[in-house]
């Protein structure tokens, strides 16, 4: 089963009050430039549970789920 | 003709702690109280325990014979109140009457929406479960009754229509207490009289059931026939509030008046002070006392003037309590509750020899009030209730995720 990783995030506020993720903080440290967010909508994360604003996202050429759940920002991970 | 949706958040506690933890889903799982507080008692099961026979209310102990690899989680109220909320603002598109009843369930006015009942029941539930991650079952129906009890036929993630054309079929055959508003002793008189389903309640002439219940009787008369018309109400349209009380389980038994009193004075205080906020008072003091074999009373009785004392309200309640209680077996909980609410600054019956004492006892607790909201509750406590574990204990918290009234129809209809 998937693992929910909770990750740093550096987001944007535009004037509308609009949000907008453009990197985040993997744990080992490596960070990724998010290129694109393809969607928004509210969402339960069926791989890793947990629920929140689903931020679906270009990272590295791929779509990427990235959550966010009461002011924590999550990704579902392959489990170790 | 109505539509009226009632929806139903599955097993809703337990469904949101699967939501966050999948690995929960296959597994008897129960959301429990927290036994050290002496609340632990079983508050929502997941499908796999509710397999195993565990029960809503049901003592933890109770529950683990049944199911030895039950997982027992504590609550999370606020993450619960988070995802009602969330499903509220979905509900809030589909219908501007929208009638919360508790965290987990909701009556919905959707007569004038032009997608249909059944229609807006389906895209709920599919929107619970992509957006929130938990199921639903929904009620469709003419009134908000029989919505309620479509919603409980089929589940979970189901919708259910109950129709004119059908509810005979549907709704007749289910038995007599499934209904809201018949408890445990209202179904043992019913019973007494061969009326065991919903059916031969509504084949009983309203005449008879008036005789046998009062008003009460002829109400459910009509709710069993379909004729309830009660509105749901609109968003942001407060509930009218019929009484106020507190009610409190200590960490320990009470085994004297003077534990009484105490727990007694805590809940008065609490409730006096949230009638004076909502600018009510009561003209009826009610006690419920619930002893260790968990076997509950009433008592209630009217005083002469409306009051929101805590100072007036004790000693009624205490009277109350120790002319019906006989120390049998010790208690484990009391709630003391003001009703027949009139509003402060109303009409009132003066007296022949008015008492300076009345205006200054407001004014003081008004004071301790003013105290306890600037540096909080246990600022300013009464001498009895220092160094006390009874008296410890802050019972505002508890009203709010359990109204009283809620409970007692869970406890009587599990």
């Amino acid at each position: 089963m998937a693992r929910r990783v909770y990750v740093r995030v550096v987001v944007e506020y535009d004037e509308a009050g609009g949000v907008h993720p453009l990197r985040i903080a993997w744990e080992d440290g490596r960070a990724f430039r998010v290129e694109r967010v393809l969607d928004v909508r509210r969402a339960a994360a069926t791989k890793a549970g947990g629920q929140g604003m689903r931020y679906t996202c270009r990272i590295c050429g791929k779509e990427t789920y990235l959550f966010e759940d009461d002011g924590r920002w999550f990704v579902e991970a392959k489990s170790r | 003709m109505r539509t009226i949706l009632h929806s139903d958040l599955n097993n809703f506690y337990a469904s949101v702690e699967c939501a966050y933890d999948p690995s929960l889903r296959d597994r008897p799982m129960a959301v429990c109280g927290d036994p050290d507080d002496r609340h632990g008692i079983v508050l929502a099961k997941n499908m796999p325990a509710k397999a195993m026979g565990v029960r809503t209310a049901e003592a933890i102990w109770q529950a683990r014979e049944k199911c030895p690899g039950l997982i027992v989680l504590k609550p999370d109220f606020r993450k619960y109140v988070r995802f009602a909320k969330m499903m509220r603002g979905i509900y809030a598109e589909y219908a501007d009457r929208v009638e919360p009843f508790g965290l987990d369930e909701a009556w919905l006015d959707v007569s004038t929406n032009p997608m249909g009942g059944a229609t807006i029941a389906d895209e709920l539930r599919r929107r619970s479960r992509e957006e929130l991650g938990v199921t639903l079952s929904v009620g469709v129906s003419f009134n908000k009754i029989f919505a309620k009890l479509g919603s409980d036929l089929k589940k979970p993630d189901a919708t259910t229509v109950v129709s004119p054309d059908n509810f005979r079929e549907r709704i007749w055959p289910l038995p007599v207490d499934a209904l809201l508003y018949v408890g445990p002793a209202t179904a043992r008189k019913l019973r007494a009289r061969n009326i065991r389903t919903i059916g031969d309640l509504a084949r009983c002439p309203a005449g008879v059931l008036g005789a046998m219940l009062g008003k009460c009787g002829e109400m459910l008369w009509a709710f069993a026939n379909g004729l309830e018309r009660a509105p749901v109400r609109r968003i942001g349209e407060a509930e009218e509030v019929k009484s106020v009380g507190n009610s409190a389980t200590p960490p320990r038994d009470l085994r004297c008046d003077e534990d009484v009193r105490r727990l007694v004075t805590v809940l008065a205080e609490s409730v006096a002070e949230r009638l004076r906020a909502q600018g009510l008072r009561g003209s009826v003091v009610e006690i419920s006392v619930r002893d260790c074999a968990l076997s509950t009373y009433q008592r209630q009785r009217r005083l002469t003037n409306p009051t929101a004392l805590a100072a007036e309200i004790i000693p009624c309640a205490m009277a109350l309590f120790q002319e019906s209680y006989r120390w049998e077996r010790p208690i484990r909980s009391i709630g003391v509750c003001l009703a027949a609410l009139v509003p402060m600054g109303g009409d009132e019956q003066m007296c022949m020899f008015p008492s300076a004492g009345r205006k200054r006892m407001y004014e003081l607790e008004g004071a301790v009030e003013d105290i306890r909201r600037r540096f909080g509750h246990s600022a300013i406590l009464r001498a009895s209730l220092i160094r006390d574990d009874i008296g410890a204990i802050d019972p505002k918290d508890d009203h709010m995720i359990f109204p009283e009234g809620r409970l007692r129809a869970a406890s009587g209809g599990v």
